[in-house]
């Protein structure tokens, strides 16, 4: 039973049937990050898939032959603000998959600066995750995980790993930087899985 | 259990700055929190309407008393009710405590450097006490930047602990202004006073910051190009971008 907070009336409110239990809009882009911001050289950058058997690379212009698109798309942060509406450019995982043969049905995303998160194979299929290179308009800002972030907006922020820098084909789900420090494996919204 | 909502007493309230203060709120099946971690907090409108905000703890250790301390946004939701509108007897639900990562344990031997923009103090204020606490001889050394002398907060423990901790010293730096007779102007925090003020990476020290994302981004460059391995320098952002 909750309890009632005496004097507490709130923002004025409309039912929204686009923001998931827990969450309120925000116009802002906050930034979450546990160490420094890495500044990546887009010359520099590389991404790559490890599969149990292969690894398989791509540089920023191989990225980009494969053809970016444009996503809109709200997103959900685990510390409770969403963003409605987006928009980004960026590549869909399909398009790194279609090279790609793994028996595995897991995923370690990893990051420049040693971030890591998990994700099941099936959420990054199927038109739902991007390697995003641009929001607004504008080459992302490291601040939000540019030159190149994860972007898998159906998922808390978090499983949107920053300065993305390869997958890892797992056999069985492991957890990753966020994960082992009290955060669900899974992390979706509208579930409200936030914590273990 | 981190995942069920407890319900907590208020039983002190304390103005910290012109617009913050801080709670004290009893919650009997608190588990203990470490230093650094944070909690939810939830509050229900009388039509069953609710908002839920994190926030940093102050306390640390094995207590059912846990203080926070909250800065008003100016247009927040959450934090004017908990700065204008909350008082003592009140009741407030919680979850938690959070975090694993920006968390300090008493156990850790190596030397601390923590620094602090504005309200991002609080989970640093948790750290020093628990290593009051815990009678540890770590170097811990803290560089806070406040826009006024008004806007400090735990002034009087942190100016106090200044004289009397052996293993703890405390720089202020002020970006509008100053105490009067201050040896320098208000400023921000720069690559010099970091260099000179904060213990050296030749050191190997753990470093938290804490504090709005601009201030954050800023100083964690900063402290990786002074030679800190990023690894070592762990930090904690609120607000945009």
């Amino acid at each position: 039973m909750a309890v009632i907070s005496r004097g507490f009336l709130g923002r004025k409110r409309e039912r929204r049937d686009d923001l998931p239990p827990g969450q309120y809009l925000t116009e802002d882009f906050p930034v979450l990050s546990a160490g420094p911001t890495p500044r990546i050289d887009t010359a520099e950058w590389s991404f790559a898939v490890q599969t149990e058997s292969e690894l398989h690379q791509w540089n920023w212009q191989q990225l980009h032959d494969l053809g970016p698109e444009d996503i809109a798309t709200d997103i959900h942060c685990v510390t409770r603000w969403s963003k409605l509406g987006t928009s980004w450019r960026g590549v869909s995982l399909d398009k790194i998959f279609e090279t790609v043969k793994t028996n595995y049905h897991f995923v370690m995303a990893s990051s420049y600066g040693g971030y890591t998160t998990n994700l099941p194979l099936e959420d990054l299929l199927g038109g739902k995750a991007w390697i995003a290179t641009e929001f607004d308009g504008a080459p992302l800002d490291p601040e939000h995980g540019g030159p190149a972030r994860l972007l898998v907006p159906h998922l808390y922020f978090w499983k949107s790993a920053k300065w993305v820098h390869g997958l890892r084909m797992l056999p069985k789900d492991e957890p990753g930087f966020w994960e082992q420090n009290g955060y669900n494996m899974y992390g979706d919204p509208w579930r409200e899985q936030r914590y273990w | 259990m981190t995942g069920v909502w407890k319900v907590g007493t208020v039983t002190a309230v304390h103005a910290e700055t012109p617009t913050a203060r801080s709670l004290q709120v009893e919650i009997p099946d608190w588990p203990g929190n470490l230093a650094g971690q944070h909690l939810d907090l939830r509050l229900t409108a009388p039509d069953g309407y609710t908002a839920t905000r994190s926030y940093s703890i102050a306390s640390a250790g094995p207590g059912t008393l846990v203080q926070l301390a909250v800065d008003k946004l100016p247009d927040g939701e959450v934090s004017p009710y908990l700065v204008d509108e909350v008082r003592v007897g009140d009741e407030l639900e919680l979850r938690g405590p959070l975090g694993g990562w920006f968390v300090w344990r008493p156990e850790q031997p190596e030397p601390v450097q923590l620094i602090a923009g504005g309200s991002g103090v609080v989970p640093l204020v948790a750290m020093i006490r628990a290593h009051e606490a815990a009678g540890s001889t770590t170097r811990f050394r803290l560089l806070y930047s406040v826009r006024t002398p008004a806007d400090v907060f735990f002034a009087e423990e942190l100016e106090s602990l200044q004289k009397t901790s052996t293993n703890l010293e405390i720089t202020w730096v002020y970006t509008r202004q100053t105490p009067e007779g201050w040896p320098t102007p208000a400023g921000r925090v720069t690559r010099e006073i970091l260099a000179e003020s904060t213990i050296p990476a030749s050191d190997t020290p753990t470093v938290f910051v804490c504090g709005p994302t601009s201030f954050v981004e800023a100083v964690a460059d900063i402290l990786v190009d002074l030679g800190h391995p990023a690894e070592r320098v762990k930090t904690e952002r609120f607000g945009g971008a």
